[in-house]
């Protein structure tokens, strides 16, 4: 029935578009402008400075990061080992407990949920949590760090929890009645009806994974193990860093380190990490954006 | 099955199969967050890396007293509070402006939009730190073409923290704006379509239904919202700092905040006493704001409450 006041006069529709066209290119055109630098030519953008349309055109830059890139490659296969390892565990983990708190007949549960979301009142901070890692844990430059800290997420196991709570409780009985274990109610019967949840919420681990800079930048200062979002960090605040450190030929052999792309290859490296998350996201959007709102509302 | 499941009829528990579930998020947590709280003494120490948290000696409340005397504590807890109270109004109006003009236009446009919209959410700060050098970057960035197009001299914008006051706020909305945004049209198309049906029977127009139902039925949603949001006031966003703002220390009059300041005392100026006192006073500060605005949330909309 909304269809009856969606009628309107062409000109405000139009006036309407206009904005929201205007908003859209604000999001994504400094995107547009990254895209254009790393498919310059660096002589160009060293004489002309960086421009909104290409004036050249070159792979030079791409070509340059995919043939000489241990690097990349490496700080790929971690970023791509802790996003995979850490979602799926961190999703598992999360919906068992999120579980168990929908449990109201479950007498610990009630203190169980505090546990868990207590974090979300009062935190230790910075300090404690790094001495602790680093001093008690001894968990510097190790790959777990990166994993661990992110497994139980309060706001994400709170929207499981929202949406285990609406599952009828008869159905949980009546497994019960068939002699069912809670482990086997949990695998057979929650599981499988939480689906849409689960998408959502193992996306959203799945993003915070990829997306983290934060653990390893506190963490990690071993080379072999620093992820795509702290390597690219260390790019943008010391411009040498990518000719010396990324490009550094693995024959041993001296490469003529002014010759080499400069921004064009920062703005590609850029890109490269960027790519799958900017390729993949608007097929899952359905699902993060049903996280954001049920999250946020109901949180 | 073992002796702790009962299975009697009054109560249908398996409760190992429960702990079972349980446990490992509740090691993880036990382990992350509540193991690391002795260390919050280290605000009271002259914390000494060689002798550790417990043989350090006790400084009482000298941290505390060094960072309220200087104007660290005073300039760090301003630069916070008048940054969050900047973005929660910026963000909200503007979200709530764009949910509106998404509520005019067809679910197949407002897809679109909102696809676009959304992407800057998706991209962490170091990446947007990239698209920022693109725009800001000294002698070839894009808006120092511009200048020099029109004949203007170009801006060092990562030395000038003037210019920041401006491009803080654009950057977080830029990133947040599409979020916000999507939960407002949701509560928009949510609303019953009756309350408009009448309105137009009674002759209103697209503006004074907008003003006069939508607005009014999201206050609800907008209290919660910003409630959320005042809760976090003495937290921010330590991406837009510091990745975006590339850690220029130019700029710190601007950007430096409780969380870039506890960061770098800890890990740059070697004081982790110093950055231990300033953390433990935002978390403070911060558990009584969130309980707070939690108790006034529950007031609005009950369904809202955590704790």
């Amino acid at each position: 029935m909304k269809r009856l006041y969606k009628k309107q006069n062409f000109g405000s529709l139009g006036i309407i578009h206009f904005t929201l066209i205007l908003l859209a290119l604000v999001c994504i055109l400094p995107l547009l402008f990254v895209i254009s630098i790393s498919f310059s030519e660096e002589s160009d953008l060293i004489k002309n400075g960086y421009s909104i349309f290409p004036r050249t055109f070159s792979l030079a830059a791409y070509k340059m990061i995919l043939e000489n890139s241990e690097q990349l490659v490496r700080s790929y296969l971690v970023s791509i080992f802790i996003s995979v390892v850490g979602s799926i565990s961190a999703l598992t983990i999360s919906s068992m407990i999120a579980y168990v708190m929908t449990r109201k007949d479950f007498k610990a549960s009630r203190m169980i949920t505090f546990l868990i979301f207590f974090p979300m009142l009062f935190q230790a901070g910075l300090v404690p949590f790094y001495i602790y890692v680093v001093k008690f844990l001894r968990l510097k430059n190790t790959l777990a760090i990166l994993i661990i800290p992110y497994l139980v997420t309060p706001w994400l196991v709170l929207l499981l929890k929202g949406y285990m709570s609406q599952i009828p409780k008869s159905i949980i009985e009546s497994s019960w009645m068939e002699g069912a274990s809670e482990l086997t109610i949990f695998i057979r019967v929650i599981v499988p009806m939480s689906k849409s949840a689960l998408a959502t919420v193992g996306l959203f681990y799945l993003l915070q994974y990829w997306n983290d800079w934060w653990l390893s930048l506190l963490f990690i200062s071993d080379d072999s193990m620093q992820p795509l979002q702290l390597l690219l960090q260390r790019i943008l605040s010391n411009a040498e860093f990518l000719r010396s450190s990324l490009f550094q030929s693995a024959s041993g052999v001296a490469v003529d380190i002014s010759k080499l792309p400069g921004d064009t290859a920062r703005m590609a490296t850029a890109l490269l990490v960027a790519g799958p998350i900017l390729i993949v996201f608007p097929f899952f959007q359905r699902y993060l954006v049903r996280g954001i709102t049920v999250g946020s509302i109901k949180g | 099955m073992s002796f702790l499941a009962t299975k009697r009829k009054d109560s249908l528990i398996d409760r190992r199969g429960l702990w079972l579930l349980a446990i490992p998020a509740l090691v993880i947590t036990i382990l992350m967050q509540y193991m690391p709280l002795p260390g919050l003494i280290i605000a009271f120490k002259n914390y000494n890396y060689g002798l550790g948290m417990w043989k350090s000696t006790w400084s009482g409340f000298s941290n505390f007293k060094y960072l309220f005397s200087t104007d660290i504590a005073a300039r760090i807890t301003f630069n916070t509070i008048s940054w969050n109270l900047i973005f929660i109004v910026l963000t909200h109006t503007v979200a709530i402006s764009v949910a509106l003009l998404l509520n005019e236009v067809s679910r197949k446009a407002v897809k679109f939009y909102q696809t676009i919209y959304f992407f800057p959410f998706f991209l962490s700060w170091v990446i947007a730190a990239y698209l920022g050098l693109a725009l800001f970057n000294g002698d070839k960035g894009i808006l120092n073409s511009i200048l020099n197009t029109l004949g203007r001299e170009g801006i060092i914008w990562y030395a000038k923290p003037e210019v920041w006051k401006g491009i803080l706020p654009i950057a977080h909305l830029w990133k947040q704006f599409g979020y916000v945004a999507v939960i407002y049209y949701t509560a928009l198309i949510g609303l019953n379509p009756q309350l408009y049906e009448a309105a137009m029977l009674e002759g209103a127009n697209r503006w004074q239904m907008a003003y006069r139902i939508s607005v009014p039925q999201l206050k609800q949603l907008v209290v919660i919202l910003v409630m959320m949001d005042i809760g976090r006031i003495f937290r921010s966003d330590f991406g837009l700092f510091y990745q975006f703002t590339r850690n220029s220390s130019m700029l710190y009059p601007v950007t430096d905040v409780i969380d870039t300041y506890v960061y770098r005392a800890l890990l740059t100026l070697g004081d982790p006493g110093m950055a231990a006192a300033a953390g433990l006073y935002q978390s403070l500060v911060a558990l009584v704001l969130v309980l707070v605005t939690n108790k006034i949330v529950t007031k609005v909309d009950s369904e809202s409450r955590v704790f």
